[in-house]
């Protein structure tokens, strides 16, 4: 039941804002955000019990949902939903009291942006929680309406359009997806009965070719979320329009739905598909790495330089996980992670930067580094939390990643190295443009940070800095079920290359 | 030669339906105008509801020879009686709203003789013993177990719904166009009908199901017969369902019809024929499924991507739906295709599913209107949601419903259809589903995005107040869809259980 409990608070408090009056802003803000904090407590309490040395799910619950269809409401955790889990509840609060103001340029009410924010959260939550395939497939697409009215309705610029491009893309790959789950639910009633249960259906016997479809069902619907070349196109567009807290969850939580389900899903229901495929994916990713720096690069939109360095990080996190090995794994789980709040930090000191400018430009920044040091700062360090610098966070996941990479593929991983060059370039290039350039005109008298704005942002690079040095306690949660993903799959990491 | 034996008791459901439309002619001829409307509302709840008890009380029963070999009452087709009734009870609510129908069909628009009819409030009624005596017939046409009776059936069921289909008020001319191209559309899809009928007596000798049923088991000559009558067959009934390439009349009937009358038709015809149809190519020619298969393969891809492809390039409302509607008869038919258990038992599941879910859609647009009628252009719409939040965040859910995003019945039915085609390994079928459903979904949202993400720069679109029983049809349909979505176990259980055809 925790896990019932602690994904319906968000929505509970959704309720219970419905019944406050729109005007009422504050106490709205207010309500939503004691919600976000009960929910992140009560869930960090759970998460202390969490047993790492126990393989399988914990938290165990399940209850016959359509029994026609053998589809339970079965929840559970292992080492990677419960950390994806954390970043999300975690994340939520830091996003509201950041972007305390974000509602107000929108179409509707803040009521109403609460209310889906929190509503999101819930099927955040049960995304991550969900161990029966097909009440992840209902989280999966009805967390898209959400986003989408928030895109739509609370964004910049072109957001309607960039919010149907963000639903249409989602919903074509989650039909693909359905296809597939229809495959393997058709399967397994040929085989043990019908049943959504992920354990039960990593046990099928699948031929290789039907495996080989189901697979890119799935995997082309994550490969959509996550991002991977050359299905990201949206993601720029979105990130562009949506307000700095909803790119925080789309990029930060939502995204990662896609890596989590190429670990949960594909590798663990097709891992003879996920071997034949390998190599592609492999390719796809260090393009990813590749383009996505490439692009940042030359981006003069400060949302548009954070999408395409999220592009390129995606690129490491998928290629850890095909890599196959456990460090490739546990690295990009933690990537995952880690990944979440880097981009936090950079979307919600972005979002500081422009509320002040009023412009999203970088050139237009200039000088910031005098006249508001500690959000200079603050964002040079989120920088290079993203250029993975040793000591910050994302360091740690990505050599991992790289380490996991090249025991197996080692040109890939070469390949992927380019990418921490380029990041410097494209982090570097813009903090010395604009941070430390020469004061832009009409930015000499911007203020620094508020009480409230610190308060947000204190936390997420808080934990940059300390899962920088010292992120055993993430890999302890990590290892156990990266080595269960990577052995049950059938592999084992190759012997150190080092001796021969 | 003794009179033929009548089971009247589980012909009841069909006779008091039947009973109550004549009732409507005479009180349409006798009564005083002033009480008319009030009498036939009567006798058209009273009648559904009765009929409705009926089919309640005989639920558990079943028998082949009701009327001799005639009628065949079994699960499905209690079943499907039940579901005509409930949603003809709810569009009835529509229809109710009498202001939509004209004053008198017979005025030529514009004459002397309207004018006189709308001033004076002498308001003809005839809608209702038409609907009744269509209800009668679709209950029929999943019944009826020989091709006279089909036939029979058939027509009784769309004479009416030609006439309907005239009757508006605003934009006569319009609507009467629709009504005569329906009608002789209509009449040419029953000759085919007709035609069919007769090759497959001359294949088998026999008109009822069961003969044809036992010559196609027994004798593999004359396929020819066979071949040509089942073609024509299906012919006549993949132009009830709107099947593509029979597609045409849908969206100009659709869009002329009284919305009311859209909404019934839409709603409990797909029912009636999917009924009839289900059980033609499951019980009658299932064991000649070579021979229609791959041609309803064809013909069910070919309609959900007709469907959804032209649905794209629509800009009113209701041609829209009728579009949409298009590409979900194209779904229903892979469950026919599917030709197994879970293939009948999606198919009941989804009928009901997608009759509440249009009933609530148009229901919505019978609600949207300036001063001269009904607006169905989608430029219109724009910043609905702005006005009437409510109705416009009902009709999104009926939209998304359609779109089958999870939480919604559509979601469910889609699920259960497609894996039921899966099951007999139609991958295909399944796979061309998916990708129509992926470019319905951008015309369902297309429309969210007008009522919400569009600013409104027409003041002159209002929401009516919906009257009560309006207001009501659209909360119900909304709450079957929600509750299909969310725990359809109950329906699932009680299909699971009656989805055997008796033959």
């Amino acid at each position: 039941m925790t896990l019932t409990i602690i994904g319906a608070l968000p929505l509970l408090g959704a309720l219970l804002i419905g019944t406050v009056k729109k005007e009422q802003t504050t106490v709205v803000k207010q309500m939503a955000l004691l919600t976000s904090i009960l929910t992140a407590v009560a869930f960090a309490i759970t998460a202390m019990r969490f047993e790492v040395d126990r393989p399988g799910f914990q938290f165990v619950e399940s209850h016959s949902w359509l029994p026609t269809f053998g589809i339970n409401y079965a929840l559970g955790l292992d080492g990677i939903s419960l950390i994806l889990i954390l970043m999300s509840v975690l994340l939520v609060p830091v996003v509201i009291v950041a972007g305390w103001h974000e509602s107000e340029g929108g179409r509707w009410s803040a009521k109403t942006f609460y209310i889906l924010i929190l509503i999101l959260e819930t099927m955040m939550i049960g995304v991550f929680a969900a161990t029966d395939v097909f009440l992840f497939y209902v989280f999966f697409e009805a967390m898209l309406i959400p986003v989408y009215f928030l895109i739509g309705g609370y964004g910049v610029g072109e957001r309607s359009q960039a919010a149907i491009k963000f639903l249409l893309y989602s919903l074509f790959g989650g039909l693909l997806m359905l296809a597939s789950i229809i495959g393997i639910y058709v399967i397994s009633g040929n085989q043990i009965g019908h049943t959504f249960d992920i354990d039960k259906l990593a046990t099928l016997q699948i031929d290789s070719l039907t495996q080989n479809f189901l697979f890119l069902g799935f995997f082309i619907a994550f490969a959509i979320k996550a991002p991977l070349w050359p299905l990201h196109t949206w993601l720029p567009d979105a990130a562009k329009s949506a307000t700095p807290g909803t790119s925080v969850l789309l990029l930060g939580v939502l995204d990662k739905v896609g890596t989590f389900g190429m670990i949960r899903y594909c590798i663990k229901l097709f891992p003879d598909a996920s071997k034949t495929f390998t190599p592609m994916i492999i390719t796809l990713s260090v393009i990813s790495i590749l383009y996505g720096a490439f692009l940042a690069i030359g981006q003069k939109d400060i949302k548009g330089l954070i999408a395409f360095t999220s592009i390129s990080h995606f690129g490491f996190i998928t290629l850890g996980i095909f890599a196959m090995t456990t460090q490739g794994n546990s690295g990009a789980t933690l990537y995952m992670f880690n990944h979440g709040f880097s981009t936090a930090a950079l979307f919600i000191l972005a979002g500081y930067m422009m509320r002040r400018r009023n412009s999203s430009t970088i050139a237009d920044f200039g000088g910031l580094q005098r006249v508001t040091p500690i959000l200079a700062w603050t964002f040079f360090i989120a920088g290079l939390s993203s250029l993975a610098l040793p000591g910050l966070s994302s360091f740690v996941s990505e050599f991992l990643v790289l380490v996991g990479t090249y025991t197996r593929y080692p040109v890939a991983a070469i390949l992927g190295t380019f990418g921490i060059i380029l990041a410097a370039l494209y982090i570097l290039i813009p903090v010395q443009k604009a941070l430390h350039g020469p004061t832009t005109a009409g930015n000499e008298y911007l203020p620094d940070l508020t009480r409230r704005e610190k308060i947000a942002i204190a936390p997420v690079i808080a934990i940059i800095i300390a899962l920088g040095f010292y992120p055993k306690p993430a890999l302890d949660v990590i290892n156990p079920t990266s080595v269960t993903t990577i052995t049950d799959a059938g592999f084992s990491d190759p012997a150190p290359t080092g001796g021969k | 030669m003794s009179a033929p034996a009548l089971n009247y008791s589980l012909l009841a459901p069909i006779l008091v339906i039947l009973g109550g439309a004549v009732i409507g002619v005479l009180i349409e001829a006798f009564a005083k105008s002033t009480s008319r409307t009030a009498l036939q509302k009567t006798i058209a709840f009273g009648s559904i509801i009765l009929a409705f008890a009926q089919v309640w009380r005989v639920h558990n029963q079943s028998s082949a020879s009701v009327a001799v070999k005639s009628v065949v009452i079994d699960g499905p087709a209690l079943f499907m009686q039940g579901t005509i009734l409930l949603l003809a009870f709810f569009a009835l609510f529509l229809i109710s709203d009498i202001d939509n129908f004209t004053a008198q069909a017979s005025a030529v628009p514009g004459s002397e003789e309207e004018r006189s009819a709308l001033q004076t409030g002498r308001q003809q009624t005839e809608v209702f013993p038409l609907t009744l005596f269509a209800v009668a017939g679709m209950m029929l046409f999943p019944a009826a177990s020989d091709l006279i009776t089909l036939f029979v059936a058939l027509e009784v069921l769309s004479l009416p719904l030609y006439l309907m289909a005239g009757l508006s008020r605003r934009r006569r001319l319009f609507s009467q166009e629709a009504a005569l191209k329906y009608f002789l559309l209509g009449a040419y899809s029953s000759a085919f009908f007709l035609f069919g009928a007769a090759f497959l007596y001359g294949y088998s000798g026999s008109i009822t199901f069961e003969g044809i049923r036992a010559s196609i088991v027994d004798s593999p000559q004359n396929q020819i017969f066979l071949l040509i009558g089942m073609t024509f067959l299906a012919i006549g009934l993949l132009f009830k369902v709107g099947a593509a390439p029979f597609h045409a009349w849908t969206p100009d009937v659709y869009q002329g019809a009284p919305t009311p009358i859209t909404a019934f038709m839409a709603a409990a015809t797909k029912v009636a024929a999917f009924g009839a149809m289900l059980r033609i190519f499951y019980v009658v020619l299932g064991n000649a499924n070579w021979n229609w298969r791959p041609m309803l393969n064809v013909i069910a891809i070919l309609t959900m991507i007709v469907g959804s492809v032209i649905a794209i390039a629509q800009r009113d409302v209701k041609r829209m739906l009728a579009y949409s509607s298009i590409a979900h008869a194209g779904f229903l038919l892979t469950g026919v295709i599917a030709l197994n258990k879970h293939g009948l038992e999606a198919s009941l599941f989804y009928l009901v599913a997608y009759g509440f879910t249009t009933l609530g859609a148009f229901g919505v647009v019978t609600l949207i209107r300036d001063s001269s009628g009904e607006i169905t252009d989608l430029n219109r719409w724009a910043g609905l949601g702005k006005r009437s939040p409510k109705i416009a965040a009902l009709f999104s859910f009926f939209l998304l419903a359609f779109a089958g995003i999870p939480l919604t019945s559509g979601f469910i039915g889609k699920f259960s259809i497609f894996s039921a085609a899966y099951e007999s390994n139609n991958i295909a079928v399944v796979v061309a589903g998916v990708l129509s459903s992926a470019i319905a979904a951008f015309f369902y949202i297309r429309v969210i995005v007008a009522m919400y993400f569009t600013d409104a720069h027409d003041d002159t679109v209002s929401v009516v107040i919906p009257s009560r029983l309006t207001s009501l049809t659209i909360w119900f349909a909304g709450l079957v869809t929600l509750i299909l979505g969310v725990y359809p176990t109950p329906l699932l259980n009680q299909i699971e259980k009656i989805a055997t055809f008796i033959h």
